[in-house]
């Protein structure tokens, strides 16, 4: 019961997300028509052994920027080596892909490898 | 809380409340003494009163360091490097030194090739020259190992991702490899290749043969939440149940831990550069940050002593205050 609520629970929360960051496009759409696209918006945090957001939705050709805040190196690796991993990334240091062919997309930590997180890329 | 023995099963004056009471003292210096897989416990002060040094007619001592993390330069602890210098000072100050050492793991911070350097530079120093090491994920960073195993590997012929065996006075050491080819989601791991080899390893030795078994992420679960645990470790184990003395020898969570399961003892040293909490006690397992004077309490070295013809081995932590 309790996991069925958390499930529950953690879809209400995937799916305001979701929306937010489709907010968030909907405005970057409309910044476009006076300037330049805005590069790094969908930044991912690494802190405290966590990826934040751990779920985030992007359209294809976008940039994904993870920049760690931990103290401790950290990774970012896809499961299935869909995109290219990054070196061992130090205290503040970035990392960026630009996202491909849509599709649901699994990374994590290949030092904390407890540490995962999803990329959503839509068309 | 008076100090009476409520349950003795073993007859052997120690209970479960005394061992737990033991446990909290661990890293303050303890001379743990396993006899059948049962603990008893005397702290360095109470050895240095009654006049008993450590033993030093035993047939084999030999000592544990880990966690050196050459390169890291942050808040909890900003020389690292300087605290390995003790450590190995403290070696070096030994009455009786330790035949070799065993490093468990992450050596640098970085895995760079600088950092392995100022490791090398130091460890010269040692007046102990004998190493064995295993890698900790922090030395396998960006090569799956590949730099790790040429500098420290090569001279055991370690196979596969660098696991190896050797004897010394009669007991059986197993250096293990479980911070390679990580799962997403899971823990450390030894892997089917390294779990084939460790069986066909100890099957033609007696069941009377000691057993040390070293590796850097721990072979229990102590708290597989922050990835503190081995996800086919109990794999391992069973290839090693039937021996009469099993001692397990890990680094990664930076600071003292035990516990003991039938014949098999569990035991996690410090680091010589920065404590971690213990486990579930913070956000995360990173970096402990603790008032400079409280530091060189909290980094160690582990001293194993082995006499022969008997099941005992006497595993001392001190630390570097």
């Amino acid at each position: 019961m309790t996991t069925f609520f958390l499930k529950n629970k953690l879809a209400i929360l995937l799916f305001i997300l979701t929306f937010f960051n489709a907010l968030l496009f909907a405005f970057a759409g409309e910044k476009k028509e006076i300037e330049p696209p805005p590069t790094g918006q969908n930044k991912i945090e690494i802190k405290e052994f966590n990826f934040y957001p751990q779920t985030i939705t992007v359209k294809s050709g976008e940039k994904i920027t993870w920049v760690n805040r931990d103290e401790e190196p950290h990774t970012v690796v896809s499961v299935d080596q869909k995109f290219k991993k990054s070196s061992a990334l130090d205290t503040d240091q970035e990392f960026t892909i630009t996202a491909g062919v849509p599709g649901t997309y699994t990374y994590f930590c290949s030092v904390h490898p407890k540490m995962t997180g999803t990329i959503i890329v839509e068309k | 809380m008076s100090d009476y023995i409520s349950h003795d099963h073993e007859h052997d004056g120690i209970d479960r409340r005394g061992f737990l009471q033991c446990m909290a003292w661990a890293g303050t210096g303890l001379l743990w003494t396993v006899s059948g897989g049962v603990l008893a416990s005397k702290t360095l002060a109470q050895i240095a009163k009654a006049g008993n040094a450590l033993p030093t007619t035993s047939d084999l001592s030999f000592l544990q360091i880990s966690d050196s993390h050459i390169g890291f330069s942050k808040e909890a602890n900003k020389d690292v490097t300087e605290t390995f210098k003790i450590a190995l000072d403290r070696i070096n100050a030994m009455a009786t030194p330790p035949a070799f050492l065993i490093h468990t793991g992450d050596i640098t911070q970085l895995s760079k090739p600088e950092e392995f350097d100022t490791f090398d530079q130091v460890l010269k120093g040692c007046r102990t020259k004998d190493v064995f090491f295993v890698p900790g994920e922090h030395d396998v960073l960006n090569d799956g190992g590949k730099l790790y195993r040429e500098r420290y590997l090569k001279s055991v012929g370690a196979r596969g991702a660098g696991w190896y065996s050797f004897n010394k006075n009669g007991i059986h050491f197993i250096a293990l490899v479980n911070v390679l080819n990580l799962q997403a989601g899971g823990l450390g791991q030894l892997g089917d290749e390294q779990l084939e080899w460790l069986e066909a390893d100890v099957k033609s030795l007696g069941a009377d043969t000691p057993i040390v078994v070293f590796a850097h992420i721990p072979l229990w679960a102590v708290y597989p939440q922050w990835g503190w645990g081995t996800s086919d470790s109990e794999r391992a184990l069973g290839y090693l149940k039937r021996f009469g003395s099993v001692t397990v020898l890990n680094g990664h969570i930076h600071q003292v831990l035990q516990k003991v399961e039938g014949n098999v003892t569990f035991h996690s040293a410090m680091s010589t550069a920065f404590p971690q909490p213990a486990p579930g006690t913070a956000a995360s397992p990173g970096p402990m940050k603790v008032p400079a004077e409280k530091l060189r309490s909290m980094l160690g070295l582990t001293s194993i002593q082995y006499k022969q013809g008997k099941t005992a081995l006497a595993v001392v932590d001190s630390n570097l205050s």
